[in-house]
């Protein structure tokens, strides 16, 4: 982080600094809200919600909700693991190519750096869109109902390699010379030298990508029907959309509830909605320093 | 072939990425010939027989072009200007509070970016929610009548610029105050000599200073201007039918052809008109910001 470029100077203005400050935590509020009340109403007992709607405070707090969809977690649990190693898996491939990529076009002593900068900027600024894109990943490859389907459409996209080239370029091209001179070929020196150096940009992208695939739902909708390959925000979808899914045949027939079980559906969906959004919100806070850093730097026009 | 050999290394670290950008990202614009021809799965794009026009004709001919044309035109002029004179004005602010401060502020205001629709949608619907939602519950706390937000379209074009505002709000400002820390701090020393006041420096530094970021981010944002955010459109309104006169974008639309009704052709064709369209805009934008001013555009 630079240092702040505006030391502080007592404002002409008495109290703009608390204004601002009151400001900036009532949006903070506003932020946040809409996900409290999900909170909240996930702790409800149902019958408060009938009668006075969601809230942010539970008048008692009740874990049914929670107990039911933990009683009978084989469709949850699946969809988590689903999450879990596409994740795990795109985020891991999507960084290596991507920054492979990167780190060729940010050297300077590069033949094809231009052209195949021009190649990545282009897939920018034009695109096939929705159809094509489906055609080729159902007709040509064949991948409905493929786990591949989940993982390659995001491996590799053109603003995440510019972002890495921003932080490849900083680094010293002496470096490289030494290490040329030493023996060692270009595998070595990506490997060896470029990834221990670049972990802040490393992280920044890896957040990036794992937020891109654990909050993918898009490619399930598109590509995906075979029950086990479906991912919790899809899943989520169709919480949301049916309100009365958790009591319904098909939530039986996912094996989410029992036969013959009354699930608190309001207070449920809710609860649906936190178990699977809640482990990225656990998540980011860790990477956010980088990624703010990330973004810096890749803001920066080249 | 010499410097071939000598960047061999290189490109061999690049190849990947080289082969999955040809596959995913050129591949597909071969079927932009699609809206050109009857497709038929099994005789595949370039056996398909021609159809000349007749795709664009259907499309054009019917109200619904015209409805997720001017909704999404609309909407994302609005998405735009507002949403980037909002993020100026934060990142502004942002550097009025400590560094501590700072942090702290960016890591809430991103909370929303970094949560998907599916649960935003999820997170509106609990505000929302005809029955149970905590507007109606107010409300009828003040003895008015509920509204049944999900059927009434007139609300939405507010709604949905709030929530896009909201959902982008961080990460906007983010990368405008890394702009802004980025500004040579002699300037605000001399400035604060001549006895300008904050506005004035904002007006007359920050955001000259800054203008060549904001530049790339709108012409960036012109090229995607027949493009929505699935996602926002889908999720948070629900994809309820009732709402399609202002909530029905060309994304929903072609999804729909797609998907629920499989007219290719019809959902090429609009797709086409998203592709070239919109990169016509950017090299269009791209040229006139130029003519203007060099330094700011994108290429």
């Amino acid at each position: 982080m630079s240092k702040p470029t505006n030391p502080v100077v007592r404002s002409p203005y008495i109290g703009s600094r608390t204004v601002v400050h009151l400001f900036f935590i009532l949006v903070c509020f506003i932020c946040i809200y809409p996900f409290l009340v999900v909170l909240g109403t996930s702790l409800q007992n149902e019958s408060d919600i009938l009668k006075s709607g969601y809230a942010i405070f539970p008048k008692q707090i009740d874990l049914t909700a929670y107990k039911v969809l933990l009683h009978n977690p084989g469709v949850l649990l699946n969809a988590y693991l689903v999450n879990i190693y596409t994740t795990a898996l795109g985020a891991a491939a999507g960084l290596f190519i991507t920054t492979g990529f990167a780190f060729a076009i940010s050297r300077k002593d590069y033949a094809y750096r231009k052209q195949l900068s021009l190649y990545v900027f282009f897939t920018m600024l034009f695109q096939g869109g929705m159809v094509p894109s489906y055609i080729l990943m159902v007709s040509w490859l064949d991948l409905k109902d493929n786990v591949l389907a989940l993982i390659l459409p995001f491996l590799i996209t053109g603003w995440h390699v510019l972002l890495m080239k921003g932080f490849l370029q900083s680094l010293p091209e002496a470096l490289f010379e030494s290490a040329k001179i030493d023996g060692a070929n270009e595998f070595i020196i990506f490997t060896k030298i470029v990834l221990p150096l670049t972990k802040p940009a490393l992280a920044t992208l890896g957040l990036f990508l794992v937020l891109q695939y654990w909050n993918d739902w898009w490619l399930t909708l598109l590509y995906i029907e075979n029950e086990n390959l479906m991912k919790l925000q899809y899943l989520l979808i169709r919480v949301l959309r049916n309100m009365e899914f958790l009591n319904s045949a098909e939530a039986v027939q996912y094996g989410l509830v029992k036969p013959g079980q009354q699930v608190p559906s309001l207070s449920a969906r809710m609860a649906m909605c936190i178990l699977a959004a809640g482990p990225m919100l656990v998540v980011f806070p860790f990477f956010q320093k980088y990624f703010v850093q990330g973004l810096t730097v890749g803001s920066v026009k080249g | 072939m010499k410097t071939f050999r000598k960047s061999y290394g290189l490109t061999l670290l690049a190849l990947p990425g080289i082969l999955l950008l040809f596959l995913m990202d050129y591949v597909p614009l071969y079927g932009l010939l699609l809206p050109f021809k009857d497709y038929k799965y099994n005789l595949g794009i370039w056996n398909s027989p021609w159809v000349g026009f007749d795709n664009f004709r259907f499309l054009f001919n019917g109200d619904i072009l015209r409805r997720v044309l001017r909704n999404t035109l609309l909407y994302n002029l609005v998405f735009i200007a507002l949403g980037t004179a909002v993020s100026v004005f934060f990142a502004l602010l942002l550097r009025e509070v400590g560094r501590k401060a700072v942090k702290a502020y960016q890591t809430v205001l991103f909370i929303p970016y970094f949560i998907s629709w599916v649960v935003a949608g999820f997170a509106f619907q609990a505000l929302l929610n005809m029955d149970y939602g905590i507007l109606n519950k107010g409300l009828e706390a003040f003895g008015m009548e509920p509204v049944m937000w999900y059927n009434d379209p007139k609300y939405w074009p507010f709604i949905l610029i709030v929530v896009a505002i909201w959902k982008g709000l961080g990460y906007g400002a983010v990368i405008y105050y890394a702009a802004i820390i980025g500004v040579d701090a002699e300037y605000y020393e001399a400035a604060r000599m001549d006895g300008a006041t904050k506005l004035r420096q904002a007006v007359s530094i920050t955001i000259p200073m800054i203008m060549p970021i904001i530049t790339m981010m709108v012409i960036l944002q012109i090229g995607k201007i027949f493009y929505s955010d699935f996602g926002l459109f889908y999720n948070v309104t629900m994809n309820s039918t009732l709402l399609y006169p202002t909530t029905d974008v060309i994304d929903t639309f072609v999804y729909r052809s797609l998907v629920d009704l499989g007219d290719i052709g019809m959902a090429g064709a609009a797709g086409f008109f998203q592709s070239v369209v919109g990169f016509t805009l950017v090299i269009l934008t791209n040229y006139v910001v130029r003519k203007i001013n060099a330094d700011n555009s994108l290429f």
